[in-house]
C-alpha cells in the first residue's frame, strides 16, 4: 500500500521537496543547539520554556481532534464520516510524530530521554504523558492502517481492530487531559492552576483539529477528485463551530474568576497578555497583539463558518477554518505556555522571544509532521480513489 | 535467478562495506592497551578481574547508594585500608593520571564515558 | 492450530507479560501510597501543628536582621556556596546559575509585598534565598525520571547523572530556586576567561543540559560538617541550621521562641526555611 506513496504528480513533489528543504535547514539548527546547548534559543531562567513545548501542548491539541470524526463514525454508525474519518487517523500520527520531536528538541539531555522508561515514576505527569502519547500514536497507526489496508483489499476490517478503535475514543480525551495536568498540577502558577484548563484544551482541539482537517479536504477536492462529500462538510462545521464556542466560554469564565475577584496572582498573567503588566515604570505586552488578535479571529472564524454552511461557500469555509486554527494555535501555541511564566516566581517579568534557530528547529518539525501527513494522505487517497473509479 | 547480472555484485559490494570496519582493524587486537597502575598502592577496592568487568557497575553502586539510600561514603579494602567511595575523591587519589589509566582502554574499546563532563579529574595530570 | 493449543499460548502470552509487569505495577502503586501517606502527615501537621516525626529533616532559620547588621556577609554566604559547588557565572541573566543569592523583600515574599504602608527598609533587607527544600516538594512530584528526590533527611536532591533536562521541575518550584545548564559550564566566555573562576577540585561541575539547585550541602553533612553558608554566618547566627524533628535542637529552639515566616505557605510545600524579618 506505502508504493501509492512514491507515484505522484509533479505538485506533490515539488511540494514534499519544499518541506525536505525546510527540515534540512532545521536539521542543521539542530546540530548547532545540540553542540551548543538549549542556551541558543530564547528561553531563560525564568521563561523556560518556549515555542517547542507551547507547540507541543497545541499539536496534543489537533491529534485529540481526530476524535471528533472516530467517534460519530465508529459508536453512531454516522457513514457521511466514511471517506473522512481516515484522515482523521492520519492527522493524529502526524500530529503526535510532530509532538514527540518536539520533547524531544525541548531536552537538555536528549540522549537520556529512555530514563523516562528506566525509572519509571507514576507521580509524575510527564511519564503518563509518555504512556499516553506513545499509546495514542500506536492506536491511530494501528487502526487507520487496518482499516485501509482492508478497503484496499475490498474487504470489511476484521473484527479483532473494533476494540482497539474503541479504546482510541477515550484515549484521545486521555492525551489532552493529560498534557493538561502538566501544567493544571502545578501549585506556584496561578495561571495555569485551574481545573478548567483540561475541558479548556479539549474544547479547543476539538475545533483547531478539525479545522485544519477541513482546510486540507477543501485542497485535496481541488488538487485531486478526492470529495468529503458535503454532508460530512456540513456535519463538520456544526462541531467545529460548536467546540469555538465552548473554548470561548471556558475563556470567559477564566476572565471572570481573575477579574471579579480580584485575586492578584490570577489577574497577573491575563493583565500580561491582553492588556499589557505594568510593572514597575514599565509596561511587558510583547503578546498582546498575538492575543487580542486571536480572540477577533477566533469570534470572526466562529460567525464565519455558519454563513460558509448558509451559503455553501467553500472558500469562505476555508477562511473561517483558518481564522479558527491560528486563533487556538496563538491561544495555545503562543498564550498559554509563555503567559505562565509572566510573572516568575519572584514576581519579576522577563519576555521571551525565540531565536532564530529556535525557530528553524521549530519549522522543521513542523515540515516533518506535514511531510508524514502528506506520505500518508497519498496512501489514503490513492486507495480510497482506486476503489470508487 | 532474475536480474543476477546486478543483484551479486550489490551484494559483494554491500558486505563488503558493512564488513569494512573489521578489515580496517584488522590486526590491531594484539595490541593490548597497558594502563598504568599507580605505583605506591597495591591493592584496589575490589579484585582485579572485577574492577577490569566491572567498574562502571561498581561506580554507578557506589552512586546510587550514598546518593539516595545515604549509604557509607567510605568502605575498607579486603586488607583494612580505608577509602571513600567516590570517583573524584576517591578512584582518581590512587589512580591520579587519567590519561595513562583510564583513557588508555577507553580509546581502546572506543568508550566515551559521560564522567568527565562532570568530575574533575586531578589537577596535575590534566 | 487446534484451539486448545491457541488457549495455551494465549495464557502462557499473558502469564508473562503480567509476569513481567505485575512486579514493577505494584511496587510503583506501593511507593505512590507511601507518598500519599506522607503527604497526609505532613498536611496533618500543618493543621494541628503535631504530628509524630520520624527521622532527621534538616531546616534554617535565616535571621534577616543580622544580615541587615553584618553589611556583605550575605554576599558572603552567595560566594563562598558558588565557589566550593563549582557554580559558573555566565555574566549574563539568561543564562544564569545560582544556588543561593540575595533578593529583595518583595521579590521573595511576593504576597506579603501587597501593601505600601510597610516600612521603607524592608525593602534594602538582604534576603538570602535559596531552595526551600520543602517536605512536601513539587519539583520531586513533576520529574519524570526521579533525578531529584527527597532524601530521608528531607534534604530535595538532584542526580545530575539521571536528568534528562525536560525542565519540568522549573516549572514546578514555586520558589524560582533551579537553575538549568543552558550552555557549557565548564566554557569560557568571548575573552576567554572561564565561567567557574576556580574550580573545587573536591566537587564535581554539572554539564551542558541538566538542572541544578542548592543541595544543602549533603556533601558537607555526610562527613558531620554543617552546610557552607551557615558556616560563614556561624559567628553571627544569622543562619541556625538543625534537625527540625529534633525539639532539642538550636533550630527547633529558635522556632518556638521566635516568630517566624515561610515564603508562599499557601503553596502547601512546607518548606524547610523559615525567615526571622
Amino acid at each position: 500500500m506505502i508504493e501509492k506513496a512514491l507515484k505522484g504528480s509533479t505538485g506533490y513533489w515539488v511540494w514534499m521537496l519544499f518541506l525536505l528543504s525546510i527540515m534540512g535547514v532545521g536539521g542543521l539548527c539542530y546540530v548547532q543547539q545540540f553542540n551548543y546547548g538549549l542556551g541558543i534559543t530564547g528561553m531563560s531562567r525564568d521563561v523556560t520554556w518556549g515555542v517547542y513545548i507551547s507547540q507541543f501542548t497545541f499539536l496534543v491539541g489537533v491529534a485529540a481532534g481526530g476524535l471528533m470524526l472516530v467517534l460519530p463514525y465508529y459508536i453512531h454508525n454516522y457513514k457521511a464520516f466514511g471517506r473522512i474519518v481516515i484522515l482523521g487517523e492520519f492527522m493524529a500520527i502526524a500530529a503526535i510524530a510532530m509532538c514527540l520531536m518536539f520533547i524531544i528538541a525541548d531536552l537538555g539531555q536528549p540522549m537520556r530521554a529512555m530514563n523516562v522508561l528506566l525509572h519509571p515514576t507514576p507521580h509524575s505527569m510527564l511519564f503518563w504523558d509518555m504512556i499516553v502519547l506513545n499509546g495514542y500514536l500506536v492506536l491511530n497507526i494501528l487502526c487507520g492502517w487496518v482499516v485501509l489496508q482492508s478497503e484496499y483489499k475490498g474487504i470489511k476490517y476484521p473484527k479483532w481492530i473494533k476494540p482497539f478503535i474503541y479504546l482510541s475514543i477515550p484515549w484521545a480525551i486521555s492525551i489532552h487531559t493529560v498534557t493538561a495536568f502538566l501544567y493544571c498540577g502545578l501549585p506556584g502558577r496561578h495561571f495555569w492552576l485551574t481545573a478548567i484548563l483540561a475541558p479548556r484544551f479539549l474544547a479547543s482541539a476539538f475545533a483547531a483539529g478539525p479545522a485544519l482537517l477541513m482546510v486540507i479536504a477543501m485542497i485535496l477536492k481541488r488538487t485531486t477528485k478526492f470529495d468529503v462529500g458535503r454532508e460530512a462538510q456540513d456535519k463538520l462545521v456544526t462541531i467545529i463551530g460548536y467546540a469555538a464556542m465552548l473554548n470561548f466560554f471556558f475563556l470567559g469564565c477564566e476572565f471572570f474568576v481573575a477579574y471579579y475577584s480580584q485575586f492578584p496572582g490570577h489577574m497577573h498573567t491575563l493583565d500580561y497578555l491582553f492588556w499589557g503588566l505594568g510593572h514597575g515604570d514599565q509596561v511587558y505586552n510583547n503578546l498582546v497583539p498575538f492575543m487580542r488578535a486571536s480572540v477577533v479571529m477566533g469570534l470572526a472564524g466562529i460567525a464565519l463558518i455558519f454563513v460558509s454552511r448558509a451559503k455553501q461557500s467553500d472558500g469562505l469555509l476555508v477562511v473561517s477554518c483558518l481564522l479558527i486554527f491560528f486563533a487556538f494555535w496563538i491561544d495555545k501555541g503562543l498564550g498559554l505556555v509563555l503567559g505562565g511564566f509572566v510573572p516568575n516566581m519572584m514576581d519579576q517579568v522577563t519576555e521571551y522571544y525565540p531565536s532564530a534557530q529556535e525557530l528553524g528547529i521549530t519549522a522543521a518539525i513542523w515540515a516533518t509532521g506535514f511531510f508524514i501527513l502528506s506520505i500518508l494522505y497519498k496512501v489514503a487517497i490513492s486507495v480510497k480513489l482506486e476503489k470508487e473509479a | 535467478m532474475y536480474g543476477k547480472g546486478r543483484i551479486i555484485p550489490a551484494l559483494i559490494i554491500f558486505l563488503g562495506l558493512m564488513t569494512s570496519p573489521i578489515w580496517f582493524k584488522s590486526g590491531d587486537a594484539s595490541k593490548m592497551p597497558k594502563p598504568e597502575k599507580p605505583k605506591d598502592y597495591t591493592e584496589c577496592v575490589a579484585p582485579t578481574a572485577y574492577m577490569r568487568t566491572s567498574h562502571m557497575v561498581l561506580l554507578n553502586q557506589w552512586r546510587d547508594d550514598i546518593l539516595r539510600q545515604d549509604g557509607a561514603r567510605t568502605g575498607k579494602t579486603p586488607n583494612g585500608t580505608e577509602y571513600v567511595r567516590s570517583l573524584q575523591n576517591g578512584c582518581m587519589k590512587c589512580h591520579s593520571d587519567k590519561k595513562k589509566f583510564c583513557d588508555t582502554c577507553h580509546n581502546y574499546t572506543s568508550v566515551k564515558p559521560y564522567c568527565w563532563d562532570c568530575h574533575l579529574q586531578p589537577k596535575e595530570a590534566m | 492450530m487446534d484451539s486448545k493449543r491457541r488457549d495455551f499460548l494465549k495464557i502462557a502470552g499473558l502469564t508473562a507479560i503480567a509476569g513481567i509487569a505485575a512486579p514493577s505495577a505494584f511496587n510503583s502503586l506501593l511507593k505512590g501510597e507511601a507518598v500519599a501517606s506522607e503527604h497526609g502527615e505532613a498536611a496533618a501537621a500543618g493543621a494541628h501543628g503535631a504530628a509524630a516525626p520520624t527521622g532527621k529533616r534538616w531546616g534554617m532559620v535565616i535571621d534577616v536582621k543580622k544580615f541587615a547588621e553584618n553589611p556583605g556577609l550575605a554576599e558572603k554566604c552567595v560566594s563562598t556556596c558558588h565557589a566550593i559547588h563549582n557554580v559558573p557565572d555566565f555574566g549574563n541573566k539568561k543564562d544564569e546559575i545560582k544556588w543561593i543569592w540575595v533578593d529583595s523583600f518583595k521579590h521573595v515574599f511576593p504576597d506579603d509585598s501587597s501593601h505600601y504602608k510597610q516600612p521603607e527598609a524592608l525593602d534594602s533587607l538582604p534576603i538570602l534565598t535559596l531552595c526551600n527544600h520543602c517536605d512536601n516538594p513539587p519539583c520531586v512530584r513533576a520529574c519524570p525520571t526521579q533525578a531529584t528526590f527527597k532524601t530521608k533527611d528531607g534534604v530535595i536532591a538532584m542526580d545530575y547523572h539521571r536528568c534528562i533536562g525536560c525542565r519540568f521541575c522549573m516549572a514546578a518550584c514555586p520558589y524560582g530556586a533551579r537553575s538549568f545548564n543552558w550552555r557549557d559550564p565548564r566554557g569560557k566566555n568571548a575573552n576567554g576567561q572561564p565561567f567557574i573562576k576556580a574550580e573545587n577540585p573536591k566537587f564535581p561541575t554539572r554539564m551542558r543540559g541538566v538542572v541544578e539547585k542548592c543541595n544543602f550541602c549533603v556533601e558537607r553533612l555526610a562527613i558531620g560538617q554543617i552546610p557552607a553558608c551557615v558556616e560563614v554566618a556561624a559567628q553571627t547566627k544569622a543562619l541556625v541550621f538543625g534537625d527540625l524533628n529534633d525539639p532539642a535542637s538550636e533550630v527547633s529552639q529558635v522556632l518556638k521562641t521566635t516568630f517566624t515566616i515561610q515564603r508562599k505557605p499557601s503553596a502547601g510545600t512546607h518548606p524547610s526555611l523559615f525567615y526571622i524579618i
